[in-house]
């Protein structure tokens, strides 16, 4: 059995300049979204209270909300989960409850007597804002090293300058360190990570390293952008989700190179974009294939694997689709941007060995 | 056949281990391997992360050190108009003689030397005009200090959690001054806070019998003395209020001289008390006291709450005491166990709860499995049809690849998480990409028309470097996870990268051999792919 016959040929080159602009209308609704909307924390990261509740039989949300008015949590939000039926509800508020002795115990009384329902409490989540803070610069921190590491490997490994991407690394680690010693948040180091990072694969004609770490911002942004569209909120799975996505987009990209770099090799007169459309047209079954049995599982898991998972798996439904759109449209096309190089199989004899 | 008996032998061995790992979670007791942990997410149960508050030890060493110098001062005629704080780490020292200040500023340094030595407190700065020295404490000890009370918090809640009885707590520090707590399968969480919580500083204080106590609570509590509350409401009537207690500040003793402490039933009232036995210097002090104090009332105060104020009646030797209060047999039980455990050098805070029900645990559970199945079953008959006979061997590879994850987590002990189902999920997903890579190159490979056993080796072999490098990719993001992830979404990293690695080995040292045994054996003459 064949999705893609053999020998399909389609011109995805030609397409990418409608595919650019595509992308860039994705990023652009998305961080559209963020801004308006704003950045939605999770309590991993904001600090808070989240409380899952099942009642007994259907309640109304109002009765929630004054069964909590005893306990005093302030931005007190409900929401309601699972099937009608399972009468189960997600409560989150902003500030962390002291949920000392005997929180639950009266929670579930008070909550009991308000909506005339026998309540179950069946799970509390507090932290801190302290807590809060530090998992969000251990999260930032784990996508800034991540980025690192494979910043590494794939110069590396795709121009076999294991030198040069020692410097590069040690250049990105540095210029960070340095202003960090400035007191600056986060967020603004892993943008100044990303923006040396792409400087200097750009300076030195790093043209694999290039398109893998652009194709991979695009989908990290759009799976972002997409989360803030749907009114998710970040949280620690999601940061899971988004590092596995990471992987999971360079693992397409590099098939898609180590193939160009072999056509390179067979057919020595081709010009660049020729080569281009020839590999990822001979990889695109695989990439297909791929792509739909890992995207089958998380839509599984989106459906029936419950709330706790269901963040986690929006993001890797989102994420997988676009890693494959952008591993046809976004990473190969990239390598044209170096156009001094890119008139022949001639390039690149270094990569070639 | 030679060629491929060293990758059947290996074969052999992996699934013999991941079997004998694997079984004792299906069939406990079998031989004595370990179980598969599941994740407080799936089992229930409570994860705390409490804060030292490492702070009030400091401000109490400080404490300390002010009743001392009074006392000192006393001894050695320094005259003083109060010793105050100042600042978190330091004392203020007032003096009152303008003629002998040199002198006295001399001998204070002496005592601090002698009796405190130069690594613990000196003086900071000496000002004449005011009259006033500045003690503080050193930097290094102060540091101590805090090391010494995080770490000695751990034990007491190690104590406390081991004499409570649950199953295979897990309590480990967390940082600097972070202790985490996890207790799989709890309850009683509200108990369990409590018993973790308590500081249970045990105090013996005389009363102030001299001044008055309604004067006290109108605001004016005489120096040296406190105003102190009963634990429960006051039994005489007025019901709903607190008894108070006018109480003077020194402390006789304290609990840390306790030998045992066990729950008893009085004959008389059939109600239960905690009875506490004094080690020989406790002993020792409490005979001291008592016998100093006759017909006068001693508090036995815990946190700050006064339980009984009895009067002494004679000097009570062999160092025994009891604690009443209006326990229930449950309180009595939990207050003996932390009295025996010994106090909180300070105080602690939860600063982080994750509570889960054991109904939600099932039910995650549930959900997990069901996803977990009906993903494999499409994945799986989504191969077989897709590469027919090749697909078959795929499907294999991609069940071995599950028990070889579960061996895994058996093997490192791992934990199994609800990320951790997701993270295997996920992994059946990609782990038959490296399958699928094999199987389109043998099927280019047949279209420029080679045999079939030359398809298999180039197909193999091709396939081969970019298997490696793509899942390598998978593997730096998950270690990255692993080592900045927090509970749960560790286990979702140990899962994703056994099954990246388990994948590497099914697919190209499983696969292989049995491609291998199907038609170089001949048993099959065309390709199947």
């Amino acid at each position: 059995m064949e999705i893609i016959k053999s020998g399909t040929r389609i011109d995805f080159v030609g397409l990418r300049y409608f595919a650019f602009g595509f992308s860039c209308l994705l990023i652009l609704a998305g961080i559209f979204s963020l801004i308006i909307k704003g950045p939605k924390f999770g309590i991993d990261f904001a600090g808070g209270t989240l409380i899952q509740i099942k009642a007994a039989q259907s309640v109304t949300i109002d009765a929630i909300k004054k069964g909590f008015e005893k306990v005093n949590l302030e931005g007190t939000a409900v929401q309601q989960i699972g099937s009608a039926s399972d009468n189960e509800y997600l409560i989150r508020a902003k500030t962390p409850a002291d949920t000392g002795k005997d929180f639950s115990e009266a929670l579930q009384a008070d909550l009991a007597a308000a909506t005339g329902a026998k309540v179950d409490v069946q799970r509390v989540e507090m932290v801190g804002p302290q807590v809060g803070k530090d998992l969000r610069s251990k999260a930032l921190y784990a996508l800034f090293y991540s980025l690192v590491f494979i910043a590494i490997y794939i110069s590396g490994r795709f121009e076999q300058k294991w030198g040069t991407s020692g410097i590069l690394a040690a250049l990105i680690t540095g210029s960070v360190y340095m202003v960090s010693l400035f007191n600056v948040s986060i967020p603004f180091l892993i943008l100044l990570a990303l923006v040396v990072t792409l400087l200097m694969f750009w300076q030195l004609r790093l043209k694999y390293a290039m398109g893998a770490i652009v194709s991979l911002i695009h989908d990290v942004t759009i799976t972002i952008g997409a989360l803030s569209l749907f009114n998710y909120e970040f949280t620690l799975s999601i940061v899971a989700a988004l590092l596995t996505l990471i992987g999971f987009s360079l693992n397409d990209t590099i098939v898609v190179f180590d193939r160009i770099r072999e056509n390179i090799k067979k057919y020595p007169r081709l010009p660049m974009n020729e080569i281009i459309n020839r590999s990822v047209n001979e990889t695109l079954s695989r990439t297909i294939l791929t792509n739909l049995t890992a995207w089958t599982t998380v839509v599984c898991l989106f459906f029936l694997g419950g709330e706790i998972t269901r963040d986690f798996a929006f993001s890797m439904v989102v994420g997988v689709f676009i890693g494959t759109y952008s591993t046809i449209y976004m990473a190969s096309p990239i390598l044209l941007m170096f156009k001094d190089e890119g008139g022949g199989g001639q390039v690149a004899p270094a990569a070639a060995r | 056949m030679k060629y491929f008996s060293w990758r059947a032998a290996l074969i052999g061995l992996v699934l013999i281990v991941s079997v004998i790992y694997v079984i004792p979670t299906f069939k406990p007791g079998l031989w004595p391997y370990k179980k598969i942990n599941l994740g407080l997410d799936l089992q229930g149960g409570m994860h705390l992360v409490l804060e030292v508050q490492t702070e009030k030890a400091v401000e109490s060493t400080l404490e300390r050190i002010r009743n001392e110098l009074r006392d000192l001062f006393r001894k050695e005629q320094v005259r003083h108009q109060g010793i105050e704080h100042s600042g978190k780490t330091g004392l203020l020292i007032q003096l009152a003689d303008s003629e002998n200040f040199q002198k006295d500023v001399e001998k204070i340094d002496d005592l601090l030397e002698t009796n405190f030595g130069s690594d613990e407190i000196v003086s900071d700065s000496i000002d004449s005009a005011t009259k006033t020295v500045k003690l503080v404490l050193k930097d290094k000890w102060v540091q101590d200090i805090q090391k010494q009370t995080v770490e000695q918090a751990l034990e007491t809640i190690r104590n406390r959690i081991d004499q409570f009885g649950v199953n295979e707590p897990d309590i480990r520090l967390q940082g600097e001054r972070r202790i985490q707590v996890q207790l799989p399968g709890i309850k009683d969480t509200a108990r369990a806070k409590e018993l973790i919580g308590k500081t249970a500083l045990l105090e013996f204080k005389m009363l102030d019998e001299e001044h008055d106590l309604g004067a006290a609570l109108n605001g004016e509590v005489p120096p040296g003395s406190v105003v102190l509350y009963s634990a429960d409401e006051a039994k005489d009537g007025q019901t709903g209020k607190k008894q108070p207690y006018l109480v003077k500040q020194k402390t006789e003793m304290t609990g840390a001289s306790l030998s045992d402490a066990r729950v008893q039933i009085d004959s008389q009232f059939n109600e239960p008390y905690v009875a506490i036995d004094f080690d020989r210097k406790g002993a020792r002090d409490f005979e001291r006291v008592t016998g100093e104090n006759i017909k006068k009332r001693m508090a036995i105060v815990l946190d700050n709450k006064v339980y009984s104020a009895p009067v002494i009646q004679e000097k009570i030797p062999g160092g025994s005491a009891r604690i009443t209060g209006s326990f229930n047999a449950q309180e009595a039980r939990d207050l003996a166990i932390v009295l025996r455990a010994g106090s909180l050098p300070a105080p602690v805070e939860i600063i982080e709860e994750r509570t889960v029900g054991p109904s939600l645990g099932r039910d995650s559970i549930h959900k997990g499995l069901l996803s977990l199945i009906v993903s494999s079953l499409l994945v799986l008959v989504f191969i077989a049809i897709y590469y027919k006979v090749s697909g078959l061997v795929a499907d294999l590879a991609l069940v071995l690849n599950i028990l070889m994850i579960a061996a895994g987590l058996a093997m490192f002990g791992g934990t199994l998480s609800m990320p951790g189902i997701a993270g295997i999920i996920l992994t059946i997903g990609m782990a038959v990409d490296n399958n699928i890579l094999i199987y389109e190159r043998i099927r280019e490979e047949m279209r420029l028309g080679k045999t079939p056993l030359a398809c298999i080796d180039a197909g193999f072999d091709r396939a081969s470097i970019t298997i490696f490098d793509a899942n390598l990719t998978t593997l730096i993001a998950a270690l990255v996870l692993f080592q900045f992830g927090t509970g749960p979404i560790k286990g979702f990293a140990v899962t994703l990268s056994l099954g990246v690695t388990a994948s590497m080995f099914t697919a190209l040292i499983m696969s292989r051999a049995v491609i291998d045994y199907l038609y170089a054996t001949n048993r099959m003459k065309t390709l199947s792919v």
